[in-house]
């Protein structure tokens, strides 16, 4: 079973975003990057699968030099091999799925994993817009996931419960919390990853269909208020409820 | 110009995100002088798809087959883009839930259109369309435009709303033929979970965290949420403590909410807890620690023990809603 592993380095969650100087961008200043936790999930399924069917697990990650960063966390989780498809520019999600596209019709993988959403934009298209891109069927936010003889029956969160779907391989999947609990990288698996290749090359050009004008922050809420220190103060919420906010 | 807004049903029921997207539309198509046309896709749906002109479509259509019953992304696309195509729509919109999210980027591929996802607001300025969507889970915005000629927008399940608009519209069938090799991944069953609503489309949510002390008082935040119609949610640390399945996470890692109301209750406001849930309308928050983080969003905070102010909360509310 070949398997590829689409993965993204963005700030780490504790990040208090502030806006760059162009205004279009973050301020990246002492901001620490990481695998995209969903992305980390996504990871562990490729490493599960490789050992339970044999075959390898190749990561791609596109981006600038600092992705080197997140792909040798997942050759540390594992992985086998690693392709960093180099680009410094800011690129809409259609314009990274065309180039992860092109480079996995190269590679040909049975399988492809994606986290559900990357953390950073939030978009959660690039995984299903690589599938379309490639003709390949694709089950999202998938929960939990098994292969039997060339067929994946999956589960996958829908608003109130979840979906039981079935696809032949090869296929796109994106991963979701609760698919499995990432493994820590073992002193072994980061002493190894040192010596795993990454591949380099350029990412393939693509156009940008979505154009940022600016980024901001939401506008500020008004400052909190608290309305009491026991339960003497229940009565006050309701009334609150009922009249100020108007919500019972 | 057209719009065509995609509208869900499941159980051959449209769902009330789906209204506001329709909804939505038409007041989109008000501005740009343009047609809002619905579209519903599946089988057995002529009566649902009938209820879109209350919300806004002038024209409704219905693919109405055996074969699209259950629910597949790829034959739903292909759908989906041949009506698009058919009446000559420069604009799609979808509701950002699980099915919009896994349709639009295929739709986007096959009409070589730009999309903007899970928009919070979308206006006509100077004859351009400029779509706001949160990122960083909502720590910011970005304001975007799309370039290419056909354009598809995804809106956020409880920002838009999905007011009455007086008219009606005539349903028009159409059937689109499938073969096998359209369907791609197939939906074979559903598992329904708690009959509660989900966190994402409900009205009120009611949260709880680490200050509930542990698994078994969270029949606390249930039975307020039941009084209240409202859905359950969890801070990170009580899904990774496994003391809540991950579906009802709400933050950075979980899901990102907009409910008229949100009631935390003792959960601290980690950075990424409140990037999840700042843009709810109104927030409650209860907690022991009056310098928790949460107080600094709370419209309306109680410093206090949230398994002595909980029951006493449930227990007038129950009063006041004759319940």
């Amino acid at each position: 079973m070949k398997v590829a592993v689409c993965v993204n380095h963005v700030p780490d969650t504790e990040t208090k975003i502030k806006v760059g100087p162009d205004a279009l961008t973050i301020d990246r200043t002492g901001v620490n990057f990481m695998l995209s936790p969903y992305d980390e999930i996504a990871v562990e399924e490729g490493l599960r699968i490789r050992d339970k069917w044999k075959g390898d697990v190749v990561v791609l990650s596109l981006g600038g030099d600092s992705h080197k960063e997140t792909l040798r966390k997942a050759l540390a989780m594992g992985a086998d091999r690693a392709v960093l498809l180099k680009d410094d520019t800011v690129r809409d999600s259609f314009a990274v799925a065309a180039a992860l596209a092109e480079e996995l019709k190269r590679l040909a993988p049975d399988l492809i994993l994606f986290g559900k959403q990357s953390i950073d934009y939030d978009d959660a298209q690039v995984g299903t817009l690589v599938a379309e891109m490639l003709g390949l069927p694709s089950v999202a936010v998938v929960v939990k996931m098994e292969i039997q003889d060339g067929t994946v029956t999956c589960e996958r969160e829908i608003e109130g419960g979840h979906e039981v779907v079935e696809t032949r391989l090869p296929a796109v999947f994106l991963a979701q919390k609760g698919l499995n609990e990432p493994r820590y990288p073992s002193l072994k698996g980061i002493m190894a990853a040192k010596s795993k290749p990454i591949e380099e090359k350029p990412a393939a050009a693509a156009e940008i269909r979505v154009q940022t004008i600016a980024l901001r922050k939401p506008p500020a809420k008004n400052p909190g208020r608290i309305i009491g220190t026991d339960k003497a103060a229940v009565p006050e919420l309701i009334r609150l409820l009922h009249e100020e906010a108007k919500i019972i | 110009m057209k719009l065509l807004a995609f509208a869900e049903q499941r159980d051959q029921k449209i769902k009330k995100s789906s209204l506001e997207t329709v909804r939505a539309a038409r007041g989109l198509a008000d501005q740009l002088g343009g047609e809002c046309v619905a579209l519903v896709v599946g089988s057995g749906i002529e009566g649902a798809a009938k209820e879109l002109g209350n919300y806004g479509a002038a024209r409704v259509i219905a693919v109405d087959q055996p074969d699209l019953a259950r629910h597949s992304n790829m034959a739903f696309a292909k759908v989906i883009t041949a009506i698009a195509v058919a009446e000559g729509a420069e604009i799609v919109l979808l509701a950002a839930s699980q099915m919009g999210k896994d349709l639009a980027p295929r739709i986007a591929v096959k009409l070589g259109a730009g999309l903007a996802a899970d928009c919070v607001s979308l206006t006509a300025q100077n004859g351009e369309l400029i779509a706001t969507r949160p990122v960083y889970a909502g720590k910011a915005l970005v304001d975007v435009t799309i370039k290419t000629p056909t354009k598809i927008f995804t809106l956020r399940p409880n920002v838009f709303t999905a007011t009455m608009f007086p008219g009606s519209a005539v349903v028009e069938k159409r059937t689109l033929p499938l073969e096998a090799g359209d369907f791609g991944a197939v939906v074979k069953d559903v598992k329904v979970s708690s009959g509660r609503p989900d966190v994402t489309e409900a009205d009120i949510i009611v949260s709880g965290g680490r200050g509930l002390k542990g698994p078994e008082n969270f029949r606390l935040i249930e039975e307020l949420a039941d009084v209240l119609g409202a859905a359950v949610g969890a801070s990170r640390a009580v899904v990774d403590a496994g003391w809540r399945p991950h579906d009802e996470q709400v933050g950075q890692t979980g899901k990102t909410v907009s409910p008229t109301l949100y009631v935390a209750c003792g959960i601290s406001g980690a950075v990424q807890h409140l990037a999840g849930m700042s843009s709810s309308r109104y927030i409650v928050a209860v907690n022991k620690d009056k310098d928790a983080p949460i107080f600094q969003l709370a419209d309306y905070g109680i410093v206090g023990d949230v398994l002595e102010i909980l029951p006493e909360l449930t227990g007038q509310l129950k009063k006041a809603l004759g319940k």
